[in-house]
């Protein structure tokens, strides 16, 4: 029990992640969190403006069930099966993230410098935060999918596309890790 | 009662995105700055696994749930939309620390300020549908 309470190896981890995939292609379906963002646009009323967002969205309806035990997952496994064990960073991510102004990396899932309230109501807060959802939620359509329709579903497919969608997720990554945020959290 | 079976799938990809701390802003921060084996064991492992696995479900012509053959669409051949799609995406992706999956599953782990990434999210597709036939693809 003990070592389900603990975070888990990348070894353990990566196979579940697998059989995730496995299981929505074994019910006909397929892994791809951003579709989720497509069909949102279209409840709300998005057909209107384009012709990208006609479709019949309750065709969708089993993603945005996938979605809901998502938010049900997260919730079972913060409050049931963790133990409160601190993220085990390298101690160079550490100190790099104190020179930007990060304080008790690790201690929580996410910085609290930029998703505390207080700080995501700043006016640069809300900017970071906004910017980051907007380029995540325009990227993914533009790139046909993200981490799971791409890292995990389109690479494990052997899908040419997806390598260089992963390339450019890499090179988007290391431009904001390395350049960008020393310039907007310094 | 269908869609129980993707309820639960769901359930189980948030549990294991938790406990992995795929989910964390840390993770991906040490992820994009080289310093940690962790990420890269979770997709490494999870594609080497899913190659195989596509590769058996193939093979040995595995139908689906409902009887049907199973298939995966091909992506479209192209490089500019997936280079320059990617990119933006990737921007987002390192100041956010996190993808579309860990934004719903973190909204379950009480981070409710994830709801504005998501709303910015959303937004970003929409104005991706305004602009798709004006974009190089």
């Amino acid at each position: 029990m003990d070592s389900i309470l603990q975070p888990w190896p990348w070894y353990v981890s990566g196979p579940l992640i697998t059989l995730v995939m496995i299981f929505l292609i074994y019910f006909g379906k397929t892994f791809g969190m951003s579709s989720n963002l497509r069909t949102l646009c279209t409840i709300g009323g998005a057909g209107k403006y384009s012709d990208f967002f006609r479709f019949d969205w309750k065709a969708q309806k089993w993603n945005l069930t996938v979605v809901l035990g998502a938010i049900i997952g997260g919730f079972i496994a913060v409050n049931f099966l963790s133990d409160g064990s601190a993220i085990d960073l390298n101690p160079e991510t550490i100190k790099d993230l104190q020179e930007l102004g990060f304080n008790n990396a690790g201690s929580t899932l996410l910085p609290g410098e930029i998703y505390d309230w207080d700080n995501a109501l700043s006016i640069k807060g809300l900017a970071i935060l906004i910017i980051a959802g907007f380029l995540v939620g325009f990227g993914t359509r533009y790139a046909g999918g993200c981490t799971s329709g791409h890292a995990i579903t389109g690479l494990s497919n052997l899908q040419l596309p997806s390598l260089i969608a992963v390339i450019g997720f890499f090179i988007g990554g290391l431009l904001m890790t390395h350049l960008l945020l020393p310039l907007i959290f310094a | 009662m269908k869609f129980i079976k993707f309820l639960f799938v769901g359930i189980f990809f948030g549990i294991v995105l938790v406990k992995s701390e795929a989910v964390s802003w840390y993770r991906i921060y040490e992820m994009f700055k080289f310093q940690s084996f962790h990420m890269y064991g979770i997709i490494g492992s999870a594609v080497v696994l899913g190659i195989i696995s596509i590769w058996a479900l193939k093979k040995f012509k595995v139908k689906s749930i409902e009887g049907n053959e199973i298939k995966l669409m091909p992506k479209d051949k192209s490089f500019i939309r997936y280079i320059l799609g990617g990119s933006i995406f990737g921007l987002g992706w390192a100041l956010a620390g996190a993808c579309p999956g860990p934004m719903y599953i973190l909204i379950g782990t009480g981070v409710y300020s994830m709801l504005i990434v998501i709303a910015a999210a959303v937004l970003g597709t929409f104005v991706y549908g305004l602009l798709k036939n004006k974009l190089p693809h």
